[in-house]
């Protein structure tokens, strides 16, 4: 890969045309899913986002195998199965059984979409399964870095349009419809806009592993603040921290793949969250500890109680 | 305060899933008043709080409240949904449940406090003051899912109180409380009706911990209601017409009233002899 090349010469990591476009479109993506997931999170969506990102595998493999551009199924798919999720099914837990087996069958009538589309054409881009399973951030051209960066910009403006709205119908459902939100078409809304995420981030770093973006940040976030909209900025930020993070990486060891980078920074940064919260709760419960005298561990157990009570 | 009345129904009927709940309903809540709504189980006590807010169309009849169609003013009323409590997992800050009750429709997403200015200023001020209020000052800051099921009501309350409603619409707000906790959050309910001439209409199961503050009670059962003072209409007599069966009303040494031989609705299919107050 060239970052070899960038490694030897010390290159800044974003002379090289492919970084810059790995890392605009990157940047917008992982915005948009930490955003998006910290709902997700809130709404205990967690398992139907999950679900989405295989639907984003069968829609993509069925649009190849049909001869159109990849893009057009993927989105079609997932808007359209997001919103009849949300219009279908409920948030119980007997719609776990519903969605499992769903989801199960549509990842299953992916693979078959992906042996007509390998048989079809010899032609064919033998690749395209590895690339939708686990995405190309490092590999795309400038033109699809720029829409990519631009549809998760749209779609961002989308969630803040109704970000208010909808965690008040996420937490109580009936006194929202009392107050005029009309919560039973933002359930299904959401989720259509939460399969649009998954089509714009599978393509980055593939519909297996959207998924660390979409709970990984927000789940940490939610370990570091009890407040709604300090968490929501916290889960895209550090949604895009995990992204540069990986992107670095991948850069400066070029055996690792991008995803996998990713994935790894996303996962550490709730490790360390949740690590970190566990401290402080115990620390919070004996306050005499001998920890305490410590004047770095006072300092940070003061900054969070502040925050707190800001 | 206006001479209209907060909340009117002529007549009026409502139907859930093409099944007639009650019909003939037939009241007036007068600005001020202390009202419970009372009836067993499947009455359509949250289907009357549900048509008041304009949720659910009247099938006959009318219901105005205060003057104006259902749902026309949703700014005058404040409304406390039937509900389970929060779980241990919800980590919202009763703070943030408080706010939503001021501006938690508006679309779009607020921006960050040190951003807001003068509004944003003057909207943190109301809801404290409205958390003050009610007495939740201790735990306002504390993940509500963490918060008892005292703590969370009051809360709760305090949201749908936060835009200074005229009219409160509660949904069994006692539901799931401790004796000294329903009698805490009824005193509370009783002194915002007073101090700040707030209308309460109010559903519960058990009309002991409010019946000294009530003016008046509606009283739901067999596909109807009746209405007046709770001396009215918590009589064997009153309430034996409305079920069209025998029921008894016993008050124990305490004062306590406890209905006996009511139907629990449906009542085509009655499940005996039930006992409730
Ligand atoms: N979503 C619904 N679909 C169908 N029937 C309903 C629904 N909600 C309530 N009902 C029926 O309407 C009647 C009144 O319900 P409700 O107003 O909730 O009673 P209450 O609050 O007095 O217990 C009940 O018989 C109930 O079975
Ligand atoms: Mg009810």
């Amino acid at each position: 890969m060239t970052g070899i090349a960038a490694l030897g010469t010390g290159g800044w990591i974003l002379s090289e045309p492919f970084m810059q476009n790995a890392f605009m479109a990157g940047t917008a993506v992982a915005l948009l899913a930490g955003l998006v997931g910290h709902f997700v999170v809130l709404r205990g969506q967690v398992f139907a986002g999950d679900a989405l990102s295989h639907v984003a595998y069968t829609g993509a493999l069925a649009a190849l195998a049909a001869g159109l551009d990849l893009r057009l199924g993927l989105f079609t798919a997932t808007i359209g199965i997001g919103f009849a999720l949300g219009l279908f099914g409920g948030r119980g837990a007997s719609d776990d059984v519903v969605i499992g087996t769903t989801f199960a069958w549509i990842l299953g009538l992916g693979v078959f979409f992906l042996s007509i589309y390998t048989t079809r054409s010899s032609t064919s881009d033998s690749t395209a399964n590895v690339k939708v399973l686990f995405g190309s951030i490092l590999g795309i051209s400038s033109a699809a870095a720029q829409s990519e960066a631009w549809t998760a910009a749209g779609l961002i403006l989308v969630l803040l349009a109704i970000a208010r709205p909808l965690l008040f119908a996420s937490l109580d459902a009936a006194g929202a419809a009392a107050r005029g939100i009309p919560v039973r078409f933002l359930g299904p809304f959401f989720l259509a806009l939460l399969g649009a995420t998954a089509a714009t981030a599978s393509q980055l770093v593939g519909a297996l592993l959207v998924f660390g973006l979409l709970a990984a940040p927000p789940a940490a976030a939610r370990k570091l603040t009890d407040r709604p909209w300090t968490g929501f900025w916290l889960s895209g930020a550090l949604a895009v921290a995990a992204v540069w993070a990986g992107l670095a990486l991948a850069y400066w060891v070029p055996t690792l793949p991008s995803s996998f980078t990713i994935t790894s920074a996303a996962s550490l940064e709730y490790a360390t969250a949740a690590t970190a919260s566990w401290i402080l709760a115990r620390n919070a419960r004996i306050p005499a500890s001998p920890d305490l005298s410590n004047p770095e561990a006072t300092q940070g157990a003061g900054e969070t109680a502040g925050s707190r009570h800001q | 305060m206006t001479n209209e009345p907060a909340v009117r129904f002529r007549g009026a009927a409502a139907a859930v899933g093409g099944r007639t709940v009650w019909a003939g309903v037939d009241f007036t809540v007068d600005a001020g008043q202390f009202v419970a709504v009372l009836g067993p189980n499947g009455a359509g006590k949250s289907t009357l709080l549900k048509a008041i807010l304009g949720l659910l169309p009247v099938s006959s009849g009318t219901i105005t409240v205060f003057d104006r169609k259902p749902g026309q003013d949703r700014s005058r009323i404040g409304y406390l949904p039937q509900r389970h409590a929060f779980g241990s997992s919800v980590r919202i800050r009763g703070t943030d449940i408080v706010r939503l009750g001021l501006d938690g429709e508006r679309w779009g997403t607020p921006l960050p406090g040190w951003l807001r200015g003068s509004k944003g200023r003057e909207a943190t001020a109301r809801v404290r003051e409205t958390i003050r209020l009610v007495g939740a000052e201790g735990y306002a800051n504390r993940p509500i899912g963490q918060c008892s099921g005292g703590e969370q009501q009051r809360l709760l309350i305090a949201q749908a109180l936060v835009r200074r409603p005229e009219l409160l619409v509660l949904d069994e707000p006692l539901d799931s409380l401790d004796v000294t906790n329903q009698r805490s959050v009824s005193a509370l309910i009783q002194s915002v009706c007073r101090s700040k001439g707030v209308t309460v209409l109010m559903v519960a199961h058990d009309v002991n911990p409010i019946l000294p503050y009530l003016d008046q009670v509606v009283y739901l059962g067999h596909g109807s209601a009746i209405t007046g003072t709770p001396e009215q209409v918590i009589t064997p007599e009153a309430l034996t017409a409305l079920y069209n069966t025998p029921v008894d009303v016993l008050r124990d040494r305490a004062g306590r009233l406890v209905v006996i031989g009511q139907p629990d609705a449906p009542p085509e299919h009655p499940h005996g002899p039930q006992v409730h107050a």
